[in-house]
This record gives structure tokens, sequence and C-alpha cells, in this order.
């Protein structure tokens, strides 16, 4: 493999390990904070032994969150030179503002909150836990924004052999970037919302703390449907976005060879890349995809054939990523539902199964979120900014094959030992379950 | 003054800021290993920097993307020229920064024995490497029309090598001084000896770096236009000889905060020499890059300042309350009773 696979490779794998902790650390923070809240209103310790249980599963996970951030920083230097240096100008504002304005609050509140139960009052203490939360979605919001100009470029013009900033508020605002905000991070809720329901599912199936672990139940289911909902709607929005900005992503994501008016959605379909058509299409519901992606169901979209072989993302990635994580979205709602209807009805001890189900699923969050980032990233291919530059011209120069693969090599070493390190105490810290609060039911 | 002008000093201090504040985690960590002599002294330093080093540490990613933002063709160049050396960095700091949220999960001493090595090595690599990157920035990158020709172990020359045994040696000194004030007992009383005994070899490595500084590095150019400048280095090394007389008569306090003003001085000290390049090429200076060639537009440079000079005051404000909120001894009484310590 060359420099550009290699340095491909390695940024895929740091963003995608990164961006398995970054969605708990979205969305849990946010509980985290209501359970600290709802001990502030209640003053009931049961909410506060939550905000701790759930805090330090939050606090592992974060952990890794956090160190894995600063490669990607310095990625971008490291390994795509000559991309950092052609937007540089645009580019790199997002990320110095978000380290400024975001990342220095949450990491500053953070150890503030852990080290002063203490010492300040039970409402201030619950004040620094949703800075944070609010630290981290800030975050999230200006590294989507960066990632959007690379989807979407807006507010720049090409000058001094560059692409220059020239409108800061079109960045700030961009319609694409806010769209990718609200879907990733609330799709961070969900994975949150899942970890909490799964891991309560193992305790109330075995009969732990069976009080506590309703009522996290409950909030999370709450906060799982709703975030299911929205992510689903924001979802489509996002995807009309992706119709009408970047095609050849659109076009791959559905898999559509020819262009056509008024495009029927094919429940199954099989790309076969190679002859430039689908070698199955079956339960065929007219229209559907024109109306959903230009509101118009008659509407017109462009083929894979009506761009350059050079131009197209790889289909099979980006197709079959994009239909599992929509169907997963779909099973996301569903799932939350049945928890909230059980949760309500105090019937969740009853229904095993569902408990059994609901914790096994505590990892398909985290796979749609993955293939969110793989339609995201592998269907923008093969351009680094979208009809701007190209991935291949974005790559450092004067990097050897070797140094490249070397550090690949150590990444992926690495990573997997941290890996296997914060699941393995992920997974120790919720089976304890919150002990002081054994001693307080007793 | 231009906006280059002004983002080249902010760059400056946020690099200073960097190092002043992380420097005394980091050689808190690295003491650790020889000031503690058990679990729960282990325990003591590592609450001790436990709440800060995070906040510390985004001092580091808010320099690199300060200068990606406004200069980006130095974040190109910097960063894919020091490409093996920021790897090493980095593999140092994320070990180092889960350990501090590991070590504790498990009673095994093994898994704490692990851990404890990645917290040595995880502060020792950056707090070196960091040295060895700087000083051969100061002495310049060997750059020309063809690019970069160093080299990791090209890094490793003699000043590269100073610059980082200054650099650690500061921090190990400004991390003892930081335990004395945020400790009691044997931790506290073994890191007062330390920084007294450690305090003579750190005056003679810096003074070993300043008389070859100018001979290595073309800092002294800028110095010897404007002559005023070299106030700078004075104060340095005046900071260092207080910071010492205050060790020495028992105020770890003051010995900090002029050991504090030591780093930012010295840090300085280097990039007022380096105005205006940010990396001076050691092979030809048409290649170096400067504020002239590799800064961002006037336009991002505008809105960046405007957002810097709204929020970098703020991030000052809250971490100094933070401080201020968790001041006060770790003792290990308390790291027994509460249940959130590391």
């Amino acid at each position: 493999m060359d420099i550009v696979g290699l340095s491909r490779l390695q940024f895929a794998l740091t963003s995608m390990f990164h961006f398995i902790f970054v969605p708990l650390t979205l969305g849990l923070s946010g509980l985290v904070a209501i359970f600290e809240t709802m001990y502030v209103k209640k003053n009931d310790q049961k909410y506060r032994e939550m905000a701790k249980f759930w805090g330090k599963l939050f606090l592992i996970n974060f952990a890794l969150g956090v160190v894995t951030g600063i490669t990607l920083e310095f990625q971008f230097g490291m390994n795509w030179a000559e991309y950092s240096k052609y937007v540089g100008d645009i580019f790199g504002a997002p990320l110095a503002i978000e380290a400024t304005v975001a990342f220095f609050l949450e990491s500053t509140f953070i150890g503030l909150w852990i080290f002063s139960w203490d010492r300040v009052s039970k409402k201030t203490h619950s004040f620094f836990i949703w800075l944070v939360a609010l630290g981290t979605n800030l975050s999230a919001l200006w590294i989507l924004l960066a990632n959007a100009f690379m989807q979407k470029p807006v507010g720049y013009v090409l000058r001094n052999g560059r692409a220059e900033m020239v409108d800061f508020s079109a960045l700030v605002f961009s319609p694409y970037g806010w769209l990718k905000f609200l879907h990733t991070n609330i799709s961070g809720y969900i994975v949150a919302a899942f970890f909490v329901m799964g891991v309560s599912s193992y305790h109330i199936l075995r009969k732990n703390y069976v009080d506590f672990f309703k009522t996290s139940f409950k909030i999370a289911a709450i906060f799982g449907l709703v975030s299911s909902i929205v992510v689903v709607l924001v979802g489509d929005f996002n995807g009309r976005e992706v119709a009408k900005y970047q095609p050849t992503k659109f076009a791959a994501m559905e898999s559509i060879w020819e262009t056509q008016k008024g495009v029927p959605l094919n429940l199954i379909s099989i790309p076969s890349p190679s002859q430039e058509k689908n070698s199955v299409e079956f339960l065929k519901i007219p229209k559907v995809v024109s109306f959903l992606a230009t509101n118009d169901k008659d509407g017109e979209i462009k083929g894979l054939k009506d761009f350059p072989k050079e131009d197209r993302p790889p289909v099979l990635a980006t197709f079959l990523s994009f239909r599992i994580m929509v169907l997963l979205g779909f099973i996301f709602i569903f799932l939350s539902l049945v928890g909230y209807y059980l949760s309500l009805k105090n019937r969740l001890e009853q229904n095993r199964l569902f408990l059994k189900i609901m914790l096994y699923s505590i990892p398909l969050p985290y796979i749609a979120a993955q293939l969110g980032w793989i339609v995201a990233e592998v269907g923008r291919q093969p351009w680094i900014v979208y009809g701007l530059m190209r991935t291949k011209d974005g790559v450092s120069k004067n990097l050897s094959t070797s140094q490249v693969l070397i550090s690949l090599i150590l990444f992926t070493l690495f990573y997997l030992i941290l890996g296997i390190i914060d699941i393995y105490l992920l997974f120790k810290y919720s089976k304890i379950g919150p002990q002081k609060y054994t001693a307080m039911e007793a | 003054m231009t906006f280059a002008t002004i983002w080249f000093v902010l760059w400056g201090i946020l690099w200073a800021a960097y190092f002043v504040l992380d420097g005394f985690d980091l050689g808190a960590g690295i003491l650790m290993n020889f000031i503690a002599k058990n679990d729960l002294e282990k325990r003591q330093i590592i609450n001790s920097i436990g709440p800060f080093w995070d906040g510390n540490e985004v001092w580091l990613i808010t320099a690199g993307g300060a200068t990606f933002a406004a200069f980006p063709t130095t974040y190109a160049y910097m960063f894919s020229y020091l490409y093996s050396a920021l790897l090493i960095i980095l593999f140092g700091l994320i070990f180092r920064g889960v350990s501090f949220e590991f070590r504790g999960k498990e009673e095994n001493p093994r898994w704490k024995r692990f851990f404890d090595l990645s917290i040595f090595f995880g502060s020792l690599i950056p707090a070196v490497l960091f040295g060895v990157a700087f000083g051969n920035i100061f002495k310049g990158l060997p750059i020309d029309v063809e690019g970069y020709h160093g080299s990791l172990l090209q890094l490793l020359n003699l000043y590269g090598l100073l610059t980082g045994i200054l650099f650690l040696s500061l921090f190990l000194y400004h991390g003892g001084l930081y335990l004395s004030i945020k400790t009691e007992g044997e931790v506290q009383k073994r890191a007062n000896s330390f920084s007294k005994k450690f305090f003579f070899p750190l005056f003679v490595i810096a003074f070993i770096f300043l008389i070859f500084t100018p001979i290595s590095t073309k800092l002294m150019e800028n110095y010897l236009k404007v002559k005023i400048l070299f106030f700078v280095p004075l104060f340095l090394v005046i900071s260092l000889i207080l910071s010492g007389y205050f060790t020495f008569k028992n105020k770890p306090s003051r010995g900090f905060l002029f050991s504090f003003l030591t780093i930012l001085l010295t840090v300085i000290t280097g990039i007022i020499g380096l105005y205006p390049n940010l990396i001076p090429s050691s092979l030809d200076q048409n290649y170096s890059l400067t504020i002239f060639n590799s800064s961002s537009s006037e336009y991002t440079l505008k809105i960046m300042t405007i957002v810097a000079l709204i929020f970098v005051p703020i991030v000052i404000i809250y971490q100094i309350w933070v401080y201020r909120l968790l001041r006060g001894k770790v003792r290990i009484d308390d790291i027994l009773k509460n249940e959130n310590s590391y």
C-alpha cells in the first residue's frame, strides 16, 4: 500500500477508535447531569448514587476519549500536511476555537467535578457536570463544523494558492454543519441511553439494586426514545443536504447507477459495482427516494454512471453502511418505545427476554455511529474536500512508506491494548453496581 | 503591529503556558516513582495532580490548534517534519493520561506497576522530546527547496539534547516544588529535599544552555538588534536564582512561583530570538517558515484574534478559580476517606 493508502488507513483507525468513546461521552455527560440535578431537586440519595455510579463509568470511558483526541489534532499536520497547508486558513479556525471554547471547559471542570463532591454545595456541584456536558457537546459542534467544510466547503475563496476564509459566519452557520452536529451528537445520546438501559437490564435480570436500575432505565428510555426519533428526522434532512451538495455520495448511498426521475426505494438491493448496476432489486416502493431526496416524488436523481469513474466513491461500503445504519435507527426507536412503555407500566422485571435483548443491544448504537462515519467519509471519496481537493493530493510529501507503516502498526497495537483495558474496566465496574447504595437500602 | 505579529506573540505565549502548566505535572509524574515509597504515597502524588493535568494538557491542544489556524503552513511542516518525534510524544501522553484513571481500578500489584511505568515514561518522554523539538526549532531545521532533510536521529544533536535535558530538569524541579506545596508528610519531605539537591545541577544545565544558545543558534541576532530585549533572559536568570533562594529558605510556594516564571521566560527567550521565523531553516534563510510566508490571511487572523481575546482570559480566570477552589494539601487520610480519589 502506498503512503496515501496507509495514511488513510491510519486516519480511519485512529478516528474510528476515538469515536468508540466520544458518543458515550456526549450522551452520558448529559444523563449524569440529569441524575445529579434530580438529586438536587428531590434531595433523594438514590439520584446522588446514580450520578456517582454512572459517573464512574463515564470517567473510565472519558479518559480514552480525551487522549485519543490529541492524535487526531496532530494527525492533520503529521500525515496530511498538503491538505493542512491548502485549507488551514479556514479549516484550522474551528479546531482552534474548539480547544479554546469547549475543550478547556470540559477538561477543567471534569477534574473539578471529580474532586469537589464535598467542597461545594450540591447545586454548585451539579453545575460543574452541566458545564462538562456543555463542553463536550460544544466541542463536537466545532469539530463537526470543520468536518462539514470537508463535505460542503463554504465561506472561502481560492487565493494565494490555497482556500482562504472570507466568510466566517458561513462556516459557523453552515446548515450542513448544524444538521451533522445534531445527527452526530444525538446519535451519541442514543449510545448512552442504550448503554444505561443495557447495564440496567443486566442488574434487573439478576435482581441487583432493582429500584436503582429501574429508575435509571426509565430515564434512559425517555432519553433514548426522544433521541432516536430526532436522529431519524434529522438524518432525513441530512440526506437532502447530501443529495443536493454531494451527488456522488448520495448515489452511492442509494446505489443508483442510472440518472432517473421518480426513483423508487428497493427495500432489498445488491449493488454490483463491476457491472455498474444492481444485481438484485427487490420489494420496490415507487418514488420514495426521489421524494426523500428532493421533496418531489418525480425529482431527478443523478446516477453514478453520469460521473467519471475517478470521481465515484466506493459504492458497496457506502451503500451497505447507510442501509444498516438506517435500519438500526428504526430499531432504536422501537426498542426505546417498548422500554419506555414497560418502564411506565412497571413491567420490566417480568419481561426477561426484553431485558436480555436490551443487554445485548448495547453495541448496536456504537455500530450505527461507526457506520454513519463510514457513510460520511468513505462516501466523500475520492475527495478530501468535496469537489475542491482530492485525498491523494492532501498527504504529506516528506514521509516515507515505512514511517507511516510503523506508526500504523504502533497505533493498532497500542489502541488494541488500551481498548481492551478500557472495555474490561467498563465491564467490571458496570457489573459491580452502586455498592454504597446497597448499604443504604439495607 | 500586524495581526501576524500578534499571533506570533500569542503562539509563543500558548506554548509557554503549556510548558509552565503541564511542566509541573510531567515533573511530578516522573518523580512519583522515586519520591513515593509505597502505593499510598503514589496515590498521594497522583491525586495532587489528578484534578489539573487534563486542563493543563488542553494548552497543548490549543497551542497546536492555534498553530494550525494562524500559521497553517508552519503547522503542516512542523508536524510532518517532526513526525516520528511527535508520534513518540503522543504515545507517551496517551498512556500517561489513561494511567491516572486506570491505575487504581484494580488492586493487582502488577497492574499498578504497569501504570506506574506508563506514568513514568509517559511523563519523561514528552518532557525530553518537547525540549529536543524546541531546541531544534531554535537551531533551525534542515529545509531547502526540496523540503526537509532531517530525521529522528538527527534531532538528537548536541543542542537538541541539551534543550531536552534543560526542559526535563526544569520540569523535575518545578514538579518537585509543586509536590512540596500540595502534599504533606514523607512525600513532602522528600520532595523538599529533592528540589534543594536538584537546584544546582539545574542551574549548571541552564548556564550551559545559555552559553551554547548564541553559539548553536541565531537567536542572538534579535537581541543584538534591540538590546533592551536582553532583559528577558536576564529576568530568566534572576527568577531561577530567586526560585533557588526561596527553595532553600523553605518557602516552596514562592520557589514555585519563580520556577513558573523561569520556564515561561525560557520559552519566551527562545521565541523572541526566533521572530519573525517560526521555524528557521538551517540551510537557507529563504526556506525558513516565517510569519510572512506561512500565516493565515488577514481576515482569519482577525477572527482568531477576537476569539482569543475573549476566550483565553475567560479560560485563565476559571482555571485560576479551580486551582483556588481545590487549594490545600492532599493528605493520605483524605484519599482513604474519599471514594472519588484516584
